[in-house]
């Protein structure tokens, strides 16, 4: 089964190690801003949320691709950009619901998550998650996650309320 | 690599900006973040000038691993005379400005001069411009933060005083990220006397290392490390640093009621667990921390009621076991407090506590506080935090700090600290090797110059008996250059609970290829400690500065574990100054110079 990169935002810290793993990762230096995961910190709110591409079923990225250059690696499930073949006409950048590809003007090239598809294992952003809000897992291990904890809760309010 | 090898510097009177290259043999020779900061004040300014002049200087320093991966790569340092001590100042912070201040470019930002009205400086990248900053004066750093985050970059990351450092209150810390702050020896102070708001850094650029992959995986082992350990595995998780309340109290050294008690009674209302079970929202994490020690709060109904961050332990203590205040709600608002007027909570606590102790000792009248002001009342803890912070009425007393305000009444036996700044939160009766570190510290009372306790009560690396002054010399100086090491990097000191020297070594190493050993790197924290003592000792400070307050080093503590408990610093301080190679004066010796490379003619 393909695994997903699963994101539990409760248990995220802010500290943003995961964007430094991905730049470096893929561009051997440290920048938070040619991550492509981005942690969104809303500090009033005391709210942090890591965002990554979703990889999508029908990828609408690589759907109007006009030049093909987005493709899937159907080991990973994963999409990734081939550089040569793109033209940084930013139709991706348009298509994408969730802004999870840009367009780095310095190379003029779309960049998006890959989970990392040349390494073993683990995506780097989640090997540096010490909190593990970040989790490489089975694709519906997420959903059945959340539905073992939403059942857990309705038991423990039905308890509750017959005692 | 490490390094960006730029420096920006901005002169407010003038209104000129320069970029500079940093000189590679200095950064090799002091690293950054407090070592190369501190050459440079050196270097570059009379350390006898007047503070708040517009001769001294504001740094603001980064090391080599801040922005990069390795655990708590996020420090920033902010070094300059302070007005508090007349000492050297470096106050550090996490969050995110030191990693911002990176990406924009600069090792180092070097402010000079002073503003003819306020202003804030935006860094973006390369495009720096001076700003004014009228519409923000007067506000807290929060509403500092906001406005100017909307009026420049929402990904903007920045630092800023409040209106104690605009009323150049001798408490005042320079603030960042709303909640951190490089918070002690008065350095906001300094930055309001350049009418400085802000700095608001924006930065896209790239940090480089040497061997990235290497320096990942030692990055990795690194984070393992500092999970398996139990302090900053498991302890700073899940308490935050108000976890050691229950241990310190117990030792019999929580400083209580202005250091008239070792134990507080209300320590477990205080308590990290405390805080975890009534007010913690979450736990976070400062720019590429992997310990997430602080603590996002909420007080939820209630006269007290807010939100922020924190407290953290000195907090609770100056605030709380200091003042006798046991009231979490009150004690947490002024944190809150302190956080946005822009104070360091150690410094404003304990001039509250030192005012309490002359109130009620009769020292202090009634008519100038307006009030009572009794240990324990926790309405009067938030009521004078606030009016410190404004500089209103006996605020504005309070402001100067504890030593002024006890010297302005006669009393200046009654103020707990050293150099004119406030002890930390550990009684040096308790833990004789933190008391010779107290003495001894560069920037006057500070917990952080030599972190002794980490042997004294944890164990780290080996557990040594408190009371005892045999090998505290040594342990004092081996813990201060270490420290000096570590602030130089650009990491946090909580790392050094599971990673020794030899692990930091190994990143800055393989993030900087510059040949270093360790043995090296530890003789640069030596250097630094030594640069940093002439610069008192030509500002005019020496040994006489390196003692303790009477009740220290006289009254014993009355009751508990440490019972009749004193100071002993006249057993350890003549061996100190024989290790570090200083003459009995507490001056470094030509020959101790020479092998440290710090003399003229080496």
């Amino acid at each position: 089964m393909a695994k997903v990169l699963s994101i539990i935002p409760e248990r995220c810290t802010a500290c943003r190690a995961c964007e430094l793993a991905c730049s470096i990762k893929h561009y051997g230096e440290f920048n938070t801003s040619r991550s492509r995961i981005k942690v969104s910190i809303f500090l009033e709110e005391a709210v942090y949320i890591p965002t990554a591409c979703t990889q999508c079923t029908e990828a609408w990225c690589a759907k109007i691709c006009p030049t093909t250059a987005i493709l899937r690696n159907d080991d990973y499930m994963a999409y990734y950009v081939v550089d040569d073949k793109c033209v940084g006409c930013k139709m991706c950048v348009l298509a994408c619901p969730f802004g999870a590809i840009e367009l780095y003007a310095d190379h003029g090239k779309a960049e998006k998550c890959d989970l990392c598809l040349s390494i073993d294992g683990d995506p780097e952003c989640v090997k540096f998650c010490t909190p593990k809000a970040l989790l490489f897992t089975d694709e519906d291990a997420g959903p059945k996650a959340k539905q073992a904890a939403t059942a857990l809760r309705l038991k423990e309010a039905l308890q509750e309320a017959a005692s | 690599m490490g390094w960006t090898g730029t420096i920006l510097r901005v002169n407010l009177s003038s209104g000129s900006v320069a970029k500079e290259p940093l000189d590679g043999h200095l950064a090799r020779s002091y690293i950054g973040g407090r070592g190369l900061a501190t050459k440079i004040l050196y270097d570059e300014i009379d350390p006898t000038l007047d503070p708040l002049g517009p001769a001294n200087k504001l740094i603001l320093a980064t090391g080599p691993l801040t922005g990069t991966n390795a655990p708590t790569g996020g420090r920033y340092m902010v070094v300059t005379k302070s007005p508090l001590t007349g000492a050297i100042a470096c106050s550090n912070s996490g969050g995110y400005v030191g990693a911002e201040m990176k990406y924009a470019g600069y090792d180092l930002v070097i402010v000079e001069g002073k503003a003819p009205h306020p202003v804030y400086l935006w860094i973006n990248n390369d495009r720096v411009e001076i700003r004014d900053a009228v519409q923000v004066w007067g506000t807290s750093t929060h509403k500092t933060e906001d406005a100017l985050r909307a009026a420049t970059n929402a990904e903007a990351k920045i630092c800023s005083i409040g209106p104690a450092g605009e009323t150049l209150s001798l408490t005042a810390a320079v603030m960042n990220d709303k909640h951190r702050a490089a918070g002690r020896s008065g350095v906001g102070a300094v930055m309001g006397s350049k009418n400085l708001k802000a700095i608001v850094f924006r930065g896209t650029r790239s940090v480089k290392v040497a061997h990235p992959h290497a320096f990942m995986r030692a990055c990795l082992q690194a984070v393992a490390k500092l999970q398996a350990e139990p302090g900053s595995g498991e302890g700073l998780p899940m308490y935050g640093t108000p976890g050691i309340v229950s241990v310190i109290n117990a030792h019999g050294f929580m400083p209580t009621n202005n250091f008239q008690f070792g134990q507080f009674a209300g320590a477990d209302r205080i308590s990290g667990e405390t805080i975890r079970d009534e007010i913690l929202i979450r736990n976070k994490g400062c720019f590429a921390c992997t310990i997430a020690c602080a603590r996002v709060t909420k007080v939820k109904a209630g006269k007290f009621r807010g939100s922020g961050e924190g407290p953290e332990y000195e907090t609770v203590w100056g605030l709380g076991a200091m003042t006798g205040v046991s009231d979490l709600a009150a004690v947490t608002r002024a944190g809150y407090l302190c956080n946005e007027l822009g104070m360091d909570t150690i410094e404003a606590g304990v001039a509250i506590a030192t005012a309490m102790e002359l109130f009620e000792a009769g020292y202090i009248p009634e008519r100038d506080i307006g009030r009572p002001l009794r240990f324990g009342d926790a309405d009067a803890l938030v009521e004078m935090t606030e009016k410190l912070g404004r500089g209103e009425g006996f605020g504005a007393i309070l402001a100067l700090g504890g030593a002024r305000l006890a010297e302005r009444y006669d009393h200046s036996e009654l103020f707990m600290g050293v150099k004119r700044q406030a002890f930390a939160a550990y009684d040096g009766r308790g833990a004789q090797g933190m008391a010779l570190g107290y003495a001894t510290s560069n920037r006057g009372a500070c917990h952080l110059r030599g972190y002794t306790i980490s042997a004294e009560v944890f164990g780290v690396p080996r557990k040594v008996d408190p009371f005892a002054t045999e090998g505290k010399a040594a342990l004092a100086k081996a813990s201060q250059d270490a420290t000096a090491f570590v602030d130089s990097t650009g990491t946090c000191l909580f790392t050094t609970f599971a990673l020794g020297p030899a692990d930091l070594h190994a990143m800055l190493e393989l993030a900087t290829d510059s040949g270093y050993t360790v043995d090296e790197v530890i003789k640069i924290g030596e250097r630094i400690w030594n640069l940093e003592r002439l610069f008192n000792l030509r500002a005019g400070l020496s040994a006489k500065d390196d003692t303790l307050p009477r009740r220290i080093l006289e009254e014993p503590i009355p009751a508990g574990p440490a019972k009749g408990k004193v100071a002993r610093l006249g057993e350890m301080l003549p061996e100190y100054y024989t290790l570090r190679g200083w003459t009995p004066e507490g001056v470094p010796t030509p020959e101790k110079l020479r092998a440290l490379s710090l003399a003229p003619n080496s």
